[in-house]
């Protein structure tokens, strides 16, 4: 049992209130819940839309065919009723003229002004919703003495009382098991796994859709005796950030990829100097502003190399909010492991979708620091960028150690960390640098994978795709097609062996990206050589939904 | 005082014969040596540049980062460990021009920092091109008919910032140099001084002798308190150059603002473990 129901209406008439509260009771009752938000780059006006699915199954992805339409203008209703279901439902106020058979447009605004606040008008729409899906309205009570002050709540629980006898159950649910989820986008759960993995001091500057990541973090700062600071451009947040780390705290930063354009220098810094650094891209379609609301992945051939000169890196992308969870901790202490850089890719379309998911593992998780101490002095004397095997050089907290100083440097160094000019030198120290990539190599996650064990189209995709890919898998699945997904979280270094496996028997395979060139499959095909036959991409910043990928899989590929 | 050998590097000096920052280098390990501040409780700081190569040259920590970029690593440095002493050495270049957007705003985020910049008006390690501090009309190797935009004033920016310590010295006065980097060091809150120092390479103008004969210092009389005149104070330059402590305010720093940063331990000694977030989870019910 699945259903879908979109909210639209122009920016400031209401609806995130609106959408935040309806989810949060369908969450409550114990359905699964997914929400994705379509919105324009303005904060009045224009045409927004948020679409909320949900279910009592697992739900992955969003999906264009719609139950419910709520709409706070005419536009939403000319924008997206091509889409509604035979039998669904127009919700609109009386005011809205709706030439469709399918329209209820009731007196909302009238019965918000007779309540005495013309703000409560969402809330009589709220009450028309849940008395249509025949939801429970004890549940809504909660989340509004939650959300509102008591004054508050009492009105618009009024409000919803009276939206909930204008109509009468046309939906009946499968009853929900009790709720034991949480409610959460992927910033989300990447500024928890930030909390979570230690982070302590976070330097960034806001840039959609980058930006939330710090909003949340920022909320926990005296709580959580970390320091937020929003700092004056993206070059002073990824340097502030590299000081943070030399001085031993776990530091992190993160954008949009504008701003990683402008940090793209000092990536090359953290590479050189050695410094542990995490920086999140949180991904828009670009170039330059481009599409400040919307979703590409439009960075990846972007951050592989991103820096002159050659450094160590690892670059993973987050496949959904409990990934991003998992992943932030992982990166953190991979970066200080090996002392060295990993960027964590997002987008807008996680970013903005908020799914329900088991609660986080917080016993399963450590922060390992990998910081040395007097073992570090050799014979009395330490050196930042001593020579080793492995290419690690013990690192130690500036200040803590009475005798000892701790310098880097930008420019090509010895041991000591002093300027070199020394060929040889040079040699050691790219090899040094470059050599903890071997050992990373071995902690690689593989991709995730869907469907039958020897594919004959095998799909690849990266990211957000694993949500859209994995419904598209099922749909496709239910037609007997011989499919499967990969979908790859760690992209650099690659992790090759189910990919290895699977792209053996596949007659055709498609990489399925969010962006004009490929870039996962440029990337599969310079590290294993193993091309793609064909390709499904979209690049007008809306996220392919699982059904839009079925199809194009059935238009394009079979 | 400390013996003022612990901070000798046995790095191999890159600076021209007759540098002024060869007077600067003895200036601040006296500093330091006086201030009794052990090398391991120092970080100096710089970006690049002839005069960021000081953290080469002393036997302290140092974080020798990117062009114009001294500002933001020091800060962090400082907000993760707020018991290291931090100290930027750089040059006009770096800290006027590449740098002059985090300068602006360092001022104002008022980090417990100590900010030396070297400024002998022109750039150094690249051969000879104008600074932000070149006089307009200055022939450069790059501006051959002289340098066609305006002259920064960098002390008069900072005092319009109501920078906590702004002050100015001559590498040419170790003594006078030595006395403003102890005020400067011990200053709580960001702290500007600029050092006038020949370039014997690539500055004509600017010389030892020019600077000689064209500054003067500020006596007793003189009330660094007064904002309005410190900002006519550090607009002097051509009737005068003064030197000494141009303005002075005292204010919270930027740790002082968040207090369980002031009254707590550094974030560098926060203890924290991954099940204390736990907790946040409640945000997502």
């Amino acid at each position: 049992m699945k259903y879908n129901i979109l909210i639209g209406g122009e920016a400031g008439q209401g609806m995130d209130t609106l959408a935040a509260l309806l989810e949060k009771i369908l969450k409550r009752q114990g359905y699964y819940v997914f929400s994705n938000k379509d919105y324009m780059s303005r904060i009045r006006g224009g045409h927004n839309f948020i679409q909320i699915r949900f279910g009592t199954e697992t739900i992955t992805s969003h999906h264009p065919a719609l139950d419910v339409i709520v709409a706070l203008d005419k536009n939403t209703i000319d924008l997206h009723k091509e889409k509604l279901q035979e039998e669904g439902v127009i919700l609109c106020d009386a005011g809205i003229e709706v030439d469709d058979k399918r329209g209820m447009s009731l007196p909302l605004k009238e019965i918000a002004k007779d309540i005495g606040n013309t703000k409560v008008f969402g809330s009589i729409a709220l009450g028309v919703v849940l008395r249509l899906f025949g939801l429970d309205i004890n549940k809504a009570e909660e989340v509004f003495e939650e959300k509102f002050n008591q004054e508050l709540s009492r009105r618009n629980l009024q409000a919803l009382e009276k939206g909930y006898s204008l109509t009468d159950i046309k939906y009946h649910l499968d009853k929900a098991p009790e709720d034991q989820h949480i409610y959460i986008n992927s910033n989300q759960a990447i500024a928890l796994g930030a909390l979570a993995g230690g982070v302590s001091f976070y330097s960034g500057y806001p840039m959609t859709p980058g930006t939330s990541i710090m909003t949340y973090l920022s909320g926990k700062q005296e709580d959580a005796n970390i320091v937020v600071e929003q700092v004056e451009d993206e070059i002073a947040a990824i340097n502030m950030a590299i000081g943070a780390s030399y001085a031993g705290t776990r530091a992190m930063t993160g954008t949009s990829g504008g701003g990683f354009s402008l940090m793209v220098e000092a990536l090359g810094l953290a590479g050189i100097m050695e410094t542990p650094l995490v920086v999140a891209n949180i991904q828009r379609p670009g170039p330059a502003t481009g599409f400040p609301t919307r979703t590409e992945q439009g960075d990846l051939s972007f951050v592989l190399t991103a820096s002159h000169g050659e450094i160590p890196r690892m670059v993973l992308a987050v496949r959904n909010a409990e990934d991003a969870f998992y992943q932030t901790v992982r990166a953190l202490n991979i970066a200080d492991k090996y002392q060295m850089l990993v960027v964590i890719l997002g987008d807008q379309y996680l970013s903005d979708a908020t799914e329900t998911i088991q609660p986080f593992d917080f016993s399963n998780i450590s922060i390992d620091r990998h910081i040395a101490g007097e073992e570090a002095l050799q014979d009395g004397a330490y050196k930042r960028y001593r020579l080793t095997e492995d290419g690690l050089s013990p690192r130690i907290i500036p200040g803590k150690h009475e005798g000892q100083v701790v310098l880097v440097d930008s420019d090509e160094h010895n041991e000591e960390g002093h300027i070199t000019e020394s060929a040889e030198v040079r040699i050691q120290m790219v090899n040094k640098r470059m050599k903890r990539m071997e050992a990373l190599k071995e902690e690689l996650i593989e991709p995730n994978y869907f469907g039958v064990e020897k594919p004959e189209i095998l799909l690849l995709g990266w990211g957000s795709m694993n949500g859209p890919l994995n419904e598209a898998v099922e749909i496709l699945q239910k037609e007997n097609i011989d499919v499967g997904a990969l979908v790859f979280g760690d992209l650099y270094p690659l992790p090759t062996k189910l990919l290895e496996k699977y792209s053996g028997n596949a007659a055709q395979i498609i990489n399925v990206e969010q962006n004009y060139t490929g870039q996962l499959a440029k990337l599969i095909r310079q590290e294993t050589g193993i091309p793609c036959q064909k390709s499904i991409l979209k690049y007008d910043g809306r996220q392919m939904s699982g059904y839009e990928i079925y199809k194009r899989v059935k238009e394009e590929v079979l | 005082m400390l013996d003022i050998k612990m901070y000798d590097s046995k790095d191999e000096m890159a600076w021209c014969p007759g540098c002024g920052n060869y007077s600067i280098l003895p200036a601040i390990k006296e500093a330091l040596a006086e201030l009794e501040l052990k090398p391991h409780q120092v970080v100096v700081a710089s970006g690049i540049g002839q005069a960021a190569k000081l953290p080469h040259y002393i036997n302290t920590n140092g974080f020798n980062g990117l062009h114009g970029r001294a500002v933001p690593p020091a800060s962090g440095i400082k907000i993760a460990n707020k018991d290291l002493k931090v100290i930027i050495h750089s040059g006009d270049g770096d800290s006027y021009g590449e740098g002059g957007n985090h300068l602006m705003h360092g001022i104002r985020r008022n980090v417990d920092i100590t900010h030396f910049v070297h400024d002998n008006q022109v750039y150094g390690l690249t051969k000879g091109q104008g600074s932000p501090t070149t006089a307009e009309g200055q022939k450069t190797s790059m501006q051959l008919d002289g340098v066609r935009i305006q002259q920064l004033s960098p002390l008069a920016l900072a005092v319009s910032l109501d920078c906590s310590f702004v002050a100015r010295s001559f590498s040419g006065n170790k003594k006078h140099l030595i006395s403003i980097m102890k005020e400067a060091i011990n200053h709580k809150g960001y702290a500007l001084v600029d050092i006038l120092q020949p370039c014997v390479i690539f500055n004509q103008v600017n010389t030892f002798k020019w600077y000689k004969d064209n500054v003067y210092y500020l006596d007793e009389s003189y009330d660094p308190t007064d904002k309005i005149a410190a900002f006519q104070k550090a607009l002097e330059w051509e009737e005068g150059i003064p030197l000494g402590v141009i303005y002075k305010k005292e204010k919270p720093t930027y740790i002082d603002q968040i207090p369980y940063l002031a009254e707590g331990p550094s974030l560098v000694d926060r203890q924290w473990k991954p099940a204390e977030a736990e907790k946040y989870m409640k945000d997502f019910l």
